[in-house]
């Protein structure tokens, strides 16, 4: 189901979705750009965002004296550093209307062509872009089969999730690699020379700044919108709908194995469980950033916050004296809560809408043809 | 979606007709094949077919199948239950729990365990239909909140046989008639549930739903209900499954029958329950858990490595659902032939 923000024909449509009271002066719609409309429903989602991410700082303040340090930052990073960066890779597959169920199990075969690679002599340096190419490869297949094949992601990523994860374990077996060399591991788990802030921090960094341009200022994100809130018509009006997709699981493929990467770095190992479950915790950012989870709608600050917010929680929970097992609870309710809340906010919205028409009778007279819901 | 056929097109019936044929053949051809795997196992490693390996092939395979049953109504209705792996080792693990600390009688503790998956599944179904989250988010969710829910029940700690009422997993290995006890129950479930699919009002509720749920809606289904039932059942038998794998094992974690969800989706989509919802058959999953069983088994007996039965389940899935795209594809295009003439 797909919600068109778009105002239903007069300038009280225009309040509705931004939620705002504009005085219904003479100017048309047009008047406003679509653009900066919904620049203002992200800033209102972003900022419900970092009104809960105040709260779970505030929190954490109450466990720990230590929450809000440098050093806590620093560890709080690491503990979402994977599941970050895949989140930015899974944002616009999830507003196409598409999910990649299979990333966490491509972090544990990326991890194990790595320790495999290194075990059997090849350089560090040279089994990285190796790995990086098997998890293009990855993402490809399931691109692949998805548009080529007409197949729902949700299946076709459930089958690699299995596949992903079985070819991991015949790269390695029950072996598990930990003598990764010391520059590989010093990167993982170390930090910039004087200051609290890990290495891993400057792979997410960029990466957060090049999935903003190029989903909000480009045409491939335009047409990544275009598609999720109607596929047809993006097709007709000339997005070759397939080759974006096949491009977006390729592009999470490869991200999830640079995630197998660092995880493998930063953990200093390599087995065939690497990355287990991690797949939860990536579409519980994504979806908490605001993302629609049935397409069409989203934005990459929103899903940024969300990460933070996700760091900030599993350290407090940890400073609770809640172990990762346990964690799960809580991520899988936050899921749940994060696409129950909008619905609840639309509902709200609509019950005071109708209030306020009543209320100010033909001040708000709907134009002919206008829908009145 | 391929059921929904105008109403004015005289090929409906030829159209049905031929799909009901290929949803038939599918099951008998899954059989075949199942039979044929059998014997070339058998040809190989003649202690295949020796009554121990026999009983814990179908033992496990029955676990699965029971769970697989409910899936596919959940998959019928154009949903996916990605829950059940999580059920099961919880409503496994707690019926331990209650049987080593409360010395509860078995019978009561089984009950219980049931209780606990259907109110489990009645969750899911709350949130799927009150809430309106869509079942892939909701089950994702439940997925993690079950298994942590397990990670607190069992703090830390694991259940051996020795903490169990002796004799508790005899069960398993006991035959009736020469049949064993987890196969008569799954024949049983089987049975039942195929029954209420195909004769009962809310059985083919569950096919409207799933192949057309606007048309469903116009002739007056309440989808919502039909879609929480399925969930509360889904859940109920994974508790079921839960109940015999720990009679199964006897050794429990909290991390018991992880990585069993996908055994059972695979299980449904191999038994030609299409995954795009309103066709499908419970013997069919029955027989594709079977399937899984067997291959499962023929690894271990064939002293194959064990790691490649993730990777043969993926390939078995993404064969499954292919094939499936497959018949779609040539029945629209059939359909579109008629339409033309």
């Amino acid at each position: 189901m797909i919600q068109d923000p778009r105002p239903t024909g007069g300038p009280d449509g225009l309040q509705r979705s931004a939620g705002l009271s504009i005085p219904a002066a003479g100017h048309s719609v047009s008047a406003m750009s679509r653009v900066s409309r919904s620049l203002l429903a992200a800033a209102r989602m972003e900022t419900l965002l970092i009104i809960l991410l105040a709260f779970v700082v505030w929190w954490g303040m109450q466990l720990s004296p230590y929450f809000l340090t440098w050093s806590n930052f620093g560890f709080s990073v690491q503990a979402v550093i994977e599941i970050s960066i895949m989140a930015l890779a899974m944002t616009p597959i999830i507003i196409t209307g598409e999910i990649d169920l299979s990333v966490e199990s491509m972090v544990g075969l990326s991890g194990c062509v790595l320790g495999w690679l290194w075990a059997s002599g090849v350089p560090i340096e040279v089994a990285i872009p190796i790995v990086l190419m098997v998890g293009a490869l990855g993402g490809f297949f399931n691109g692949l089969i998805v548009t080529r094949w007409g197949l729902p992601s949700l299946v076709v990523t459930l089958a690699t999730l299995a596949l992903y994860r079985g070819l991991a374990h015949v790269v390695l077996g029950s072996t598990v690699i930990s003598n990764f060399p010391n520059d590989f591991t010093n990167f993982g788990f170390g930090y910039v020379p004087g200051t609290n802030l890990p290495w891993t921090l400057f792979v997410f960094l960029p990466l957060a700044a090049v999935t903003v341009i190029i989903i909000h200022s480009t045409w491939i994100g335009r047409q990544v919108l275009a598609v999720g809130k109607n596929k047809d018509a993006a097709r007709y009006s000339g997005v070759r709908v397939g080759a974006l997709k096949t491009a977006l699981f390729v592009v999470s493929g490869l991200v999830a194995a640079l995630a197998g990467i660092i995880l493998a770095a930063r953990t200093s190992t390599a087995n065939g469980d690497n990355g287990l479950n991690m797949t939860l915790a990536v579409v519980t950012i994504v979806v908490l950033g605001g993302v629609d989870i049935n397409g069409g709608k989203g934005t990459v600050p929103g899903v940024i916050v969300a990460a933070v917010i996700l760091g900030a929680l599993k350290s407090a929970l940890t400073e609770a004296g809640i172990s990762t097992d346990y964690q799960n609870v809580a991520i899988g309710l936050l899921l749940i809560v994060s696409v129950v809340a909008p619905q609840l906010a639309r509902l709200i919205r609509e019950l005071v809408g109708r209030i306020r028409l009543g209320r100010s009778g033909p001040a708000h007279d709907p134009a002919p043809g206008e829908v009145v819901r | 979606m391929a059921l929904s056929v105008p109403a004015n097109v005289p090929a409906p019936n030829r159209a049905s007709l031929l799909l009901g044929r290929l949803a038939r053949s599918r099951e008998a051809t899954l059989a075949g094949v199942v039979i044929v795997l059998g014997m070339l196992v058998w040809l190989e490693a003649p202690n295949f077919l020796s009554s121990t390996n026999v009983i814990s092939v179908t033992a496990l395979a029955a676990i699965i199948a029971i769970a697989a049953v409910g899936e596919a109504l959940v998959i019928i209705t154009k949903n996916i239950d990605l829950s059940v792996e999580s059920t099961m080792g919880l409503v496994a693990f707690v019926v331990a729990m209650m049987l080593k600390g409360q010395n509860l009688p078995v019978p009561t503790a089984w009950a219980l365990g049931i209780g606990l998956g259907l109110g489990l599944g009645m969750v899911n179904g709350v949130v799927i239909t009150i809430l309106r989250v869509p079942s892939i988010v909701a089950t994702l969710g439940t997925l993690g909140i079950y298994r942590g829910l397990a990670y607190i029940v069992a703090n830390g700690k694991e259940i051996t046989t020795s903490d169990l009422p002796s004799g508790y997993t005899n069960p398993a290995s006991q035959t009736f008639l020469g049949v064993p006890l987890f196969v008569i129950l799954a024949i049983a479930i089987v049975i039942v549930a195929g029954l209420v699919l195909r004769y009962t009002v809310v059985g083919r509720q569950a096919y409207a739903v799933g192949s057309n749920a606007e048309a469903a809606a116009t002739i007056g289904v309440r989808a919502k209900s039909t879609v929480f039932l399925v969930f509360a059942l889904s859940g109920m038998l994974a508790g079921v499954a839960g109940v015999l794998w720990g009679i199964e094992f006897g050794q429990l974690y909290a991390s018991s029958a992880s990585g069993e969800s996908l055994a059972v989706i695979a299980a449904v989509v191999v038994g030609g329950v299409s995954i795009s919802g309103g066709s499908g058959t419970v013997v069919g999953a029955a027989i594709g858990a079977l399937f899984l069983g067997l291959i499962q088994n023929a690894i271990v007996v064939l002293s194959l490595p064990q790691e490649w039965l993730q990777v043969i389940y993926g390939l078995v899935i993404l064969l499954a659902v292919a094939m499936d795209a497959l018949v779609q594809m040539r029945a629209q295009r059939a359909k579109a032939r008629s339409r033309m003439r």
